[in-house]
């Protein structure tokens, strides 16, 4: 048996890396895929492009201009002198914002009487926008902390000279810890899912059109004459592709590691384990598509229908937390899930067994579950 | 070329998309499946933060404080912990994103006037939520802070005291902030990319494979004629995806639809008679479907999804991505469907997105041909 299962191994293995562009493309999606997620998706916003109208030409007005650029965040790229300036910013994207300080800003202010800051967002991209809104008030509302502070201790200090040493007023800060990407970079959160998201891609897809592919082409009746076992034609198909999905996990953890210095706090002996584990739905799932589709392209749509689905429900891209209640219970269906679960507890909380088992049990049944039962199909159909 | 043998290709085309039901259905049903998906389930913004409370204080002062965050919007505060173990564990396991400690000197502080700390754990994993999240944890006890502060105040010197300098803010297009009303223009976009490259790319590949192309080749057909004949019968299917995706998202969504239809069309089609081209550029390429489909998923459905901004937006990728972006036709379909639906801004602004659209399908059917040629001789 074990003779066999080789040589339909070889085979595999022969057939898959037989044309020098195949060789590239089973390895040269996942750099890609982790080339754009660790350089170019980013969700962080900083520099934001904004525009300045300011109709107060007062110090108090370039005050506050100083405080937008002196956060950090901003970037004040276009001066606006009109209403039209600002739709013409706001409709060909030049800026993210467009703050207006209003005439006789610096006056009101002085008289105390309480006074606005225009900030116009561009909505567009409601994420950026709801960062940008919250950065502009942050700024906005320290500055205004700063000129209140100085109008108290004044109205104080008139009013009772005396008491200047009674001036203390508790201010209530927020410190905050983040834990575990403590400089909030994006790209320690997406890297290690893209692990996660690449071997589901390579080995659902490589084992189903692998099978389809001879019985489109008719080879599949060649294989059925052999001696060959339906077992071990369904070892020697998916062996292979496992073994790419493997090696596919060790390329990128090592390019996460070494380039983009992602940190893996946890066990790598429990990573490997993990995608073992879960390498059994995602080959499961690939056997069980090639015995529902006739041709590759049946293949490849179904695959595509099952890998969408999986792939925002996951968690890789849009946080669960966020989807409604309903929709976040079918992400429990989601093998993927779970998986990618475990692999950012393991890179970015490094916890171990301990708190991931429930996931590990949920991949284990899942793996069980899905290889059996399309194990069967396949042997159905075969007969 | 001529107009009978371009009508050929087209309708046996055609018969091999009817043909195959199974492949033709699930072709209808993407975008709708993704639409939903993404309208419904998929969103950036972050309320009812799972969040636990320390309270070591334990005081009317700092109950008031806790008061703050249970009455927030933005956070659900799921219960109270009586040491750091309980967060840290919530955190660990995902149960919960942030934690708040009152430390044990809070209420002495705030009344002898000194200033008082509260430290926010938070989960950095997502750096994005956790971003959105401070702030809004910042907001809440700053805003606290200001009104104590000026009651203090008011307590002392007798005289109300609003702050003097507010944010007014107004957000243009989307006012709700609404990520469906962003994601949905944009999605309509990445779709059609898909849809293209999943149809064609193996269509050429398939006949190599099954060694109909040799009787094409023995056929008088022209390069030319094969590749416009595909290409219609696609095109077809195409705007029966698109007439789907968009009524979906006209009606199901609800997301408005502010410029005009007509551009909206003639850039749909400008822009699927390129992308389908490239399909069938990759096809002839590549001569075994597994191959053409790799290379498809490669070149369009990646950079469509990630490079365009439809999502992730550009302004905030390094220099020479930005700069690989311009290459990625998706990028200014993107920028005119979301130009075209959220802002309502016509030709006089979108002329150059569209121009290059225009440019790049004339310059892939050439290759697409020039390649067919190559590989009829």
């Amino acid at each position: 048996m074990w003779e066999r299962i080789t040589v339909i191994l070889r085979k595999e293995l022969i057939q898959a890396l037989r044309e020098p562009r195949m060789r590239v493309l089973l390895f040269l999606p996942p750099l890609i895929q982790l080339l754009i997620f660790g350089f170019a998706v980013n969700l962080d916003v900083d520099h934001t492009k904004i525009a300045w109208m300011d109709m107060d030409h007062t110090p108090l007005s370039r005050d506050l201009r100083a405080r937008f650029e002196g956060s950090g965040r901003f970037d004040v790229v276009a001066i606006a002198a009109s209403e039209e300036d600002v739709q013409r910013i706001l409709d060909h994207g030049d800026a993210q914002a467009v703050v207006c300080v209003l005439p006789e800003f610096e006056r009101d202010v002085l008289r105390g009487r309480p006074t606005e800051v225009q900030v116009l967002v561009d909505g567009t991209n409601s994420n950026t926008a709801s960062l940008v809104s919250g950065y502009s008030s942050e700024v906005i509302a320290t500055f205004s902390q700063s000129v209140l502070a100085g109008q108290q201790n004044v109205r104080v200090l008139t009013r009772s000279p005396n008491a200047a040493v009674n001036l203390a007023v508790p201010q209530i800060d927020a410190r905050t810890r983040v834990w575990f990407n403590p400089d909030l970079h994006s790209r320690n959160y997406f890297v290690p899912g893209v692990i996660a998201n690449i071997i589901m891609i390579v080995t659902l897809m490589l084992t189903a059109l692998a099978i389809v592919r001879e019985k489109e082409i008719g080879t599949m009746e060649q294989l059925m004459v052999t001696p060959i076992r339906p077992l071990e034609l369904m070892l020697g198909k998916t062996l292979p592709f496992a073994l790419v999905g493997i090696l596919d996990v060790a390329l990128i953890t090592g390019v996460a590691l070494l380039v983009f210095r992602i940190p893996l706090r946890g066990s790598v002996l429990l990573l490997f384990a993990c995608a073992v584990l879960f390498l059994m739905t995602s080959l499961g799932a690939g056997l069980f598509l090639s015995t529902i589709s006739q041709t590759q392209q049946q293949a490849m749509m179904a695959n595509f229908f099952f890998t969408t689905p999986a792939f925002m429900l996951s968690g890789f891209a849009f946080p669960i937390h966020n989807m409604p209640v309903v929709v976040q219970w079918l992400t429990y269906l989601n093998p993927l899930r779970y998986f990618i679960e475990i692999v950012r507890g393991l890179f970015l909380k490094g916890v171990g067994v301990s708190a991931l088992w429930p996931d590990m049990a949920a991949l284990a049944v899942y793996g069980v579950t899905v290889l059996g039962l399309s194990a069967v199909r396949f042997h159905k159909t075969l007969d | 070329m001529s107009y009978r043998r371009l009508h050929a290709v087209f309708i046996k085309e055609l018969h091999h998309i009817t043909r195959d039901g199974l492949s033709l259905g699930m072709a209808l049903a993407v975008p709708v499946m993704m639409l939903l998906l993404y309208g419904y389930a998929l969103s950036l913004d972050v309320d009812r933060v799972p969040t636990l409370i320390y309270d070591q204080d334990g005081t009317e002062a700092s109950r008031e404080l806790v008061r703050q965050f249970q009455g927030s919007k933005y956070f659900d505060v799921r219960g109270f912990a009586d040491g750091y173990g309980p967060i840290e564990r919530g955190i660990d396991r995902n149960d919960i994103l942030m934690g708040v400690v009152i430390p044990r000197n809070y209420s002495r502080n705030v009344s002898e006037g000194r200033d008082a700390a509260v430290q926010i754990l938070l989960d950095g994993s997502d750096s994005n939520t956790a971003s959105i999240v401070l702030g809004y944890a910042q907001t809440v006890t700053r805003d606290y802070s200001v009104d104590l502060r000026s009651s203090m105040m008011n307590k002392r010197g007798g005289e109300h005291s609003a702050p003097p300098v507010d944010a007014r803010l107004r957000v243009w297009y989307n006012s709700s902030l609404e990520s469906k009303n962003y994601v949905v223009p944009g999605l309509i976009a990445v779709i059609l990319q898909i849809i293209a490259a999943l149809l064609t790319s193996l269509t050429i590949a398939r006949e190599w494979e099954m060694g109909t192309m040799e009787q094409l080749l023995s056929t008088p057909l022209r390069p030319t004629e094969i590749v416009l004949g595909k290409m219609m019968a696609y095109f077809l299917v195409g705007l029966m995806d698109s007439l789907v995706a968009l009524l979906v998202g006209l009606f199901v969504f609800g997301v408005p639809l502010r410029g005009s239809v007509l551009l909206l069309a003639v850039s749909i089609c400008v822009f699927m008679f390129g992308a389908l081209c490239w399909g069938i550029f990759i096809s002839a390429t590549a001569k075994s479907q597994l191959l053409a489909y790799q290379m498809g998923l490669l070149s369009s459905f990646l950079p469509a999804f990630l490079l365009s901004g439809f999502v992730y937006a550009i302004e905030t990728m390094p220099p020479v991505i930005q700069a690989i972006t311009y290459i990625v036709p998706a990028r200014y379909v993107v920028t005119i469907m979301k130009g075209i639906f959220l802002k309502g801004v016509g030709l006089s602004v979108l002329w150059g997105q569209l121009a290059f659209l225009a440019l790049y399908a004339v310059l892939v059917f050439f290759r697409a041909t020039r390649k067919m040629n190559q590989k009829l001789v």
